[in-house]
């Protein structure tokens, strides 16, 4: 039962809405965005286009050094660049507070991470001085002459290494590079993997990314003295949580402080956070009276905007020679960088909450360890935990089927909870509230034709070419989340406005930077008004307009967003209702909302919409105790997370001679509940799957042993471009979700869940007949390449002329007898 | 992403431009932009004078002159990819032409510009080679043509003097040989991990010209000779065998995308296919 | 310094520059036209990219005092008035934008592509469009709108042409 105490809502697709009359059915059609004219026409801003009389900008000097001590900081060069207003360093921003993080956990290090680096530097794009000049080259030469002497001090960037007795420390203070310890033990696991016919293990790495928005971060601070009023506009996914940070990092009261969220070019958890220039951009207006901007590089981006992933795992996972899971055992290291950004060490937390899958452990025994680096702070990236949970039982699973010469399909198929089982507690605590596992994996093998395709793929081995199917089947955790289980809270704000000429609006307090709320908000109160969408405007991202809220992130906007939305709707249908009867002459449960009226049912008297809200607003004639106006608002807590699910399929082909996969085929079905407009559903799953491909095939932070990013710009880093990805077939089940009365689940970061295992499972499926087990991410061609040529190099390894003959035999029986190398 | 300093004339002649760049030490020809100026707003270029020679007229032609195809320096990839008299007489140069960065990049770079820049990477490097091309290059004393085969002498390093300005390129008609130019493009750059052009001439199953042209490999562009004299006079089955070898005697480069091995093997199998696809498929 | 008039979206721009002013800062910072985006400092990521006579360039690699007496269009100068331009129809209603920030490059990108092949294929588009990265879409709604906009533009050509008729 959803903890509000509404009666939990049937699928929208009946049209039906509590009661009232049929809506215009806004709700599951493909609409255009509303906010898509004043970003087609360039019309609109995002903070670096912003500009305030006298504005000044910032560059900010950062450590070119992983790790070293700070002997002095010479700034008279850079003072005398004509236009420069000052140069600052930590000496004069002492009284600022802390770079926040907001986890607390049982012996968790915390380390003191300021604002500019005091007397050390930890990673290299650690800010050490803010110079601010007239313009942005003036500023930018300045910077240049910013004197650091620097003392080198030894670098660890080797978790492993990090861990061990003769290291240096990132932080002396704790005479150790462990973080924490983090522990999740549930069943019989020593019982499990003793009457296992078979233990797979594995260890698999998550490589370091970058999450990437187009838009860098961006800081604009404005404070008026005499109103005692700092105005700060940020590139932020969490506009709320960044005024209560700003207000108790510069020690002001929360309501001198606004900020505003203006167009934020994408965010994908990178500005699900608070940053030091968050704190030091205001500090600086203050400071100097006069605006400030800075707008970040993208080296800067690469170097000191936070990293996603970045974990070891060593997997064991017990099974029956059926196929049937008993336990799977997880030893995860996690590279959390020099210090904590805002949610660092949850996300690790999460993986191991995710662990279970979409299976059906009996046990399970996970262990993380985190691990301070001389390296840039690893946070929530599109998934946060979850991709890295399922890289890990995926790849698992995926390698247990083919060791058990098990379709890998029906080897999923046989470890799924069944709908009834619904809602399903899993091993590591969690209630998945609804899903149908086999029903999204069916319709997946069936639209990618997936026996066309086996077929293929065992012709392709007897000539010579491989080809291989990955499937992938994941569960989400969405709509973060219950307050209980969150840092800062799990609820959301949403209030909705009727204005006296009856045009609505609705501040929600999950501020979007793509997502399209405006318009799949404005479709949802549209329904429930019985209005146009063209009369709903969605006001967002301004902490003085909007009601305290939480943000966008963890696929929680409409899951969480939306319905404090909706029920402040209901609230206000209420409210309407009774207005209406009193004017009407009938009783509230009488009424029905729709087509612009409201009805009496009984006496079949109506009044339009407008005129019936200007009589709220007018308040001459209303009933005795009704509050004028009609405004609701509501705060809802939702009673526990969305699970949403699916099964993609990936085709490749790889090139045994160079190592290059070429993606022929990509299939999803995604299951995220109700859909509010398929248009925008679609669109994230696509980007989703990109950025999960990116993981899988391109994307990696390198950092080398002196701590310097070697792939820190666009030129080193990959990201997936247009031509290097096939036109994804797409389909979805609808399994509404009893978490919320609306029945949706959240979709924002299901593809990069799903698409990640699915490319590597493909493309070892592809080489499976060669031996290969596994191969680390990102699959770039050399790592396929020596992959193969070590597999063709071992003793006793079948010869490549001999293949078609291997694979006939693997298609029977395949796997155990093949030798396996890990690259 | 803002440059420093620096002076700046845009000369409306050649004569002048070379006054200019004989004026100044740390002078620099800006052509097309596209390798300057990304490495100018990294500061990691700091010239003091820039010569934008944009604006002197009549640097940018593709013409028919005899056996040769002359390309005026500042003719931008994306002019060279759909010149109609490249792709009938000489359609190496516009087949890579196509693959170089990107849209925006083609607009805008251009022939002289990469040429000058030697970029150990850059694709027309390897296919100036394959084409035995002359570069003609001017200064104050007059006007020299450097053969492509003698242009190329390290890493971002060329025969070019600091004083010379590229003016023209001329490549052979080779509407007579097969050509071919295959690259693995790099994920993120676009630049070639390797690249390899070649052009081949069959005579009664024979192989009677060849010339193969290799990016991205060693410190610069080269030509690979010892494959070519193996292949010369042989019949197209004996590619496999011979291309093994493309990247011996080379000092090979290595990056975090591609270790030395890699890229070798990786010219071996480049040169193979493109020499496979330029004798038209007949050697297998 | 020095002087230079550049016309940008059909109205003529003079400013006195540095001569390392890049294109991209006098389109933001002088002309005031901030739909010209900034997402990278070693050109590969598109967000930058306008029209210098027709061509589709990205304005961070080009100096202000290279676009001197040429023509410049921006996102800003594709709309008629109320009327939007094809292209920005099809990003419109294909839901070829999420976040928006690669939006306007994309679309002058796209531009030029029309230009120079108006009936491309979707990998000729993939193609096109590799100069550009977009991190939200995946691109298959982007190909959908230069698509749609290739159809528009193509019927309207005829219409025009059927008209002259």
């Amino acid at each position: 039962m959803a903890r509000n105490g509404k009666p939990r809502r049937a699928p929208r697709s009946n049209g039906k809405t509590n009661g009232h009359a049929k809506a215009a059915h806004w709700v599951g059609r493909k609409l255009k965005r509303k906010e898509d004219p004043r970003l087609i026409q360039g019309i609109t801003h995002y903070t670096d286009d912003l500009k305030l009389p006298r504005m000044l900008y910032c560059t900010l000097v950062r450590s070119p050094y992983a790790h070293a001590e700070i002997r002095g900081i010479r700034t008279d060069a850079a003072r005398a660049v004509s236009g420069v207003a000052g140069v600052f360093t930590a000496e004069d921003t002492a009284s600022l507070g802390m770079v926040p993080c907001a986890i607390q956990m049982p012996d968790l290090k915390v380390p003191k991470h300021p604002v500019l680096a005091t007397d050390r530097v930890r990673y290299v794009g650690e800010p050490v001085a803010a110079v601010v000049a007239d313009d942005l080259y003036a500023a930018r030469d300045a910077a240049e002459l910013v004197e650091v002497d620097y003392e080198p001090l030894p670098v660890v960037t080797d978790m492993q290494k990090a861990l061990s007795n003769d290291t240096p420390y990132v932080h002396d203070e704790f005479r150790s590079n462990k973080a924490f310890t983090h522990t999740l033990k549930n069943g019989d696991i020593a019982a499990a993997f003793k009457k296992a016919d078979r233990v797979v293990k594995q260890r698999m790495l998550n490589q370091r990314l970058a999450p990437i928005a187009m838009e860098t971060r961006a800081v604009l601070a404005e404070y008026l003295p005499g109103e005692h009023r700092l105005t700060v506009w940020s590139s932020t996914q969490i506009p709320h949580l960044l005024r209560t940070q700003v207000s108790v990092m510069l020690g002001l009261p929360e309501t001198a402080v606004r900020v505003i969220a203006p167009e934020v070019g994408g965010g994908f958890g990178s500005k699900l956070n608070v940053y030091a220039e968050e704190g030091l951009i205001p500090w600086l207006a203050m400071k100097l009276g006069r605006p400030v901007k800075w707008s970040e590089t993208r080296r800067e981006n690469f170097t000191a905007t936070i990293h996603g992933r970045d974990t070891i795992n060593d997997v064991e996972l017990a099974l029956k020679k059926d196929g049937t899971v008993l336990g799977l055992r997880v030893r995860i290291l996690a590279d959390l960088g020099a210090y904590h950004q805002l949610l660092t060490p949850l996300i690790p937390q999460l993986t191991a909450l995710m662990l279970a899958g979409c299976y059906k452990f009996p046990a399970i025994d996970i262990e993380i360890q985190g691990v301070f680096t001389n390296k840039m702070s690893t946070d929530a990236y599109r998934g946060a935990g979850r991709p890295e949970a399922t890289y890990i039982v995926e790849r698992i699973m995926d390698i247990a089927a083919h060791e058990l010469g098990m379709d890998s399909a029906q080897f999923r198929l046989k470890n799924f909870p069944q709908p009834k089982e619904f809602p399903f507690t899993t091993i590591t605590g969690l209630t998945y509230d609804s899903a149908k596992y086999q029903e999204s994996l069916k319709r997946a093998l069936q639209l990618a034709g997936y026996d066309t395709l086996r077929r293929r793929q065992k012709n392709g081995w007897k000539q010579g070419k491989y080809y291989g199917v990955g499937v992938s089947t994941y569960v989400e955790i969405c709509a973060i989340g219950p307050s209980a289980a969150t840092p800062a809270g799990g609820w959301e704000s949403g209030t909705v406005r009727v204005e006296p000429t009856g045009k609505v609006t609705v501040l929600t307090g999950a501020s979007p930077h793509g997502q399209g709320q405006e318009t799949t908000f404005a479709q949802l109160i549209a329904d429930e008004l019985g209005i146009d969408p063209e009369d709903v405007s969605v006001v967002h991202g301004d902490t003085m307009a909007v009601p305290y809220g939480i943000g966008t992130f963890g696929s929680r906007a409409t899951a969480v967003g939306g319905t404090a939305a909706y029920l402040a709707t209901q609230k206000l249908k209420a409210k309407m209702a009774t207005l209406a009867a009193h004017l009407l002459g009938s009783t509230p449960g009488d009424i029905t909302i729709g087509r612009g009226h409201l009805t009496a049912k009984r006496n079949k008297k109506s009044i339009s919409f407008g005129e019936l809200v200007m009589a709220a607003y007018t308040a001459r004639n209303i009933p005795p105790g009704f509050e004028p106006g009609m405004e609701a608002t509501h705060f809802f807590e939702p009673s526990n997370f969305t699970f949403p699910f699916g099964a993609h399929i990936a085709s490749v082909e790889v090139d045994a001679e160079t190592g290059e996969v070429k993606v022929d085929k990509y299939v999803a079905v995604d299951d995220c509940g109700n859909v509010i407009n398929p248009l925008l559903v679609d669109g994230q799953i696509q980007g989703g799957i990109a950025q999960g491909i990116g993981q899988a095939m391109w994307e990696e932070l390198i950092y080398n042993e002196e701590g310097q990013l070697v792939t820190g710009s666009l030129m080193e880093y990959a990201l997936p471009k247009a031509h290097f990805l096939p036109e994804f077939t797409l389909d979805r089940t609808v399994t509404p979700s009893p978490v919320n009365p609306m029945g949706v689940k959240g979709v924002g970061e299901a593809g990069t869940i799903a698409s990640t295992p699915c490319m590597v499972n493909a493309v070892c499926d592809a080489l499976s007949p060669l031996g290969i087990r596994h191969i680390e991410m990102p699959l770039k061609p050399e790592r396929v390449w020596r992959a193969i040529i070590q597999v063709q190099a071992a003793p006793k390894e079948p010869e490549p002329a001999i293949v078609p003959a291997l694979a006939a035999a693997a298609a029977r029986k395949p796997a155990q007898k093949t030798a396996r190398r890990r690259v | 992403m803002i440059p420093a300093n620096f002076d700046y004339e845009s000369p409306r002649t050649l004569s002048e431009a070379l006054e200019l760049l004989a004026s100044r030490e740390d002078a620099k020809i800006l052509a097309g932009g596209h390798s300057l100026l990304p490495a100018m707003k990294l500061r990691l270029a700091q010239p003091a004078l820039l010569v934008d020679i944009g604006r002197i007229g009549g640097l940018s032609y593709v013409r028919e002159s005899g056996e040769h195809i002359r390309i005026g320096a500042m003719t931008t990839h994306a002019e060279i990819a759909s010149s109609k008299v490249l792709q009938r007489f000489s359609p190496l140069l516009p087949q890579a032409a196509c693959q170089i960065g990107d849209m925006q990049v083609r607009n805008c770079g251009t022939i002289g510009g990469s040429l000058a820049q030697a970029h150990p990477a850059a694709d027309y490097p390897a296919v100036v080679l394959a084409l035995d091309a002359e570069i003609v290059v001017a200064s104050r004393t007059g006007e020299r043509e450097i053969p492509a085969r003698e242009f190329f002498t390290g890493m971002f390093s060329t025969e070019l003097h600091p004083h010379e300005i590229i003016t023209e390129i001329r490549v052979p008609r080779t509407d007579d040989q097969g050509i071919a130019y295959k690259k693995h493009h790099h994920p993120a750059s676009g630049y070639a991990v390797v690249g390899v052009a070649v052009r081949l001439k069959l005579s009664v199953g024979k192989i009677d010209t060849v010339a193969i042209g290799i990016t991205g490999v060693g410190q610069n562009a080269y030509r690979a000779t010892a494959v070519e004299n193996a292949l010369r006079g042989k019949p197209v089955a004996a590619i496999r065998e011979a291309t093994a070898h493309v990247a011996k005697n080379v000092e090979v480069l290595s990056d975090n995308y591609a270790s030395s091995d890699y890229r070798q093997h990786l010219a071996a199998v480049l040169t193979r296919r493109a020499l496979e696809q330029a004798a038209g498929g007949r050697a297998k | 310094m020095k002087d230079v008039t550049i016309t940008v979206n059909g109205v003529e721009h003079r400013a006195q520059v540095e001569p390392r002013l890049l294109l991209v800062h006098f389109l933001r910072e002088l002309a005031g036209l901030t739909g010209t985006h900034i997402g990278c400092e070693t050109s590969l990521c598109g967000a930058c990219t306008v029209l210098v006579d027709g061509r589709a360039v990205k304005s961070c690699t080009v100096l202000a005092v290279q676009a001197d007496g040429h023509k410049v269009t921006t996102v800003e100068g594709l709309a008629n008035g109320d009327r939007l331009h094809a292209i920005q129809e099809g990003f419109w209603e294909e839901h070829g934008l999420q976040c928006g920030f690669c939006t306007p490059g994309m679309i002058m990108c796209s531009h030029d592509l029309l230009k120079q092949h108006p009936s491309p294929s979707d990998s000729e588009i993939r193609e096109a469009i590799n100069g550009n990265l977009c991190r939200c879409t995946g691109y298959q709604h982007i190909v959908n709108a230069v698509r749609s906009a290739s159809r528009k533009m193509s019927k309207r050509v005829s219409a025009r042409a059927a008209a002259a008729r």
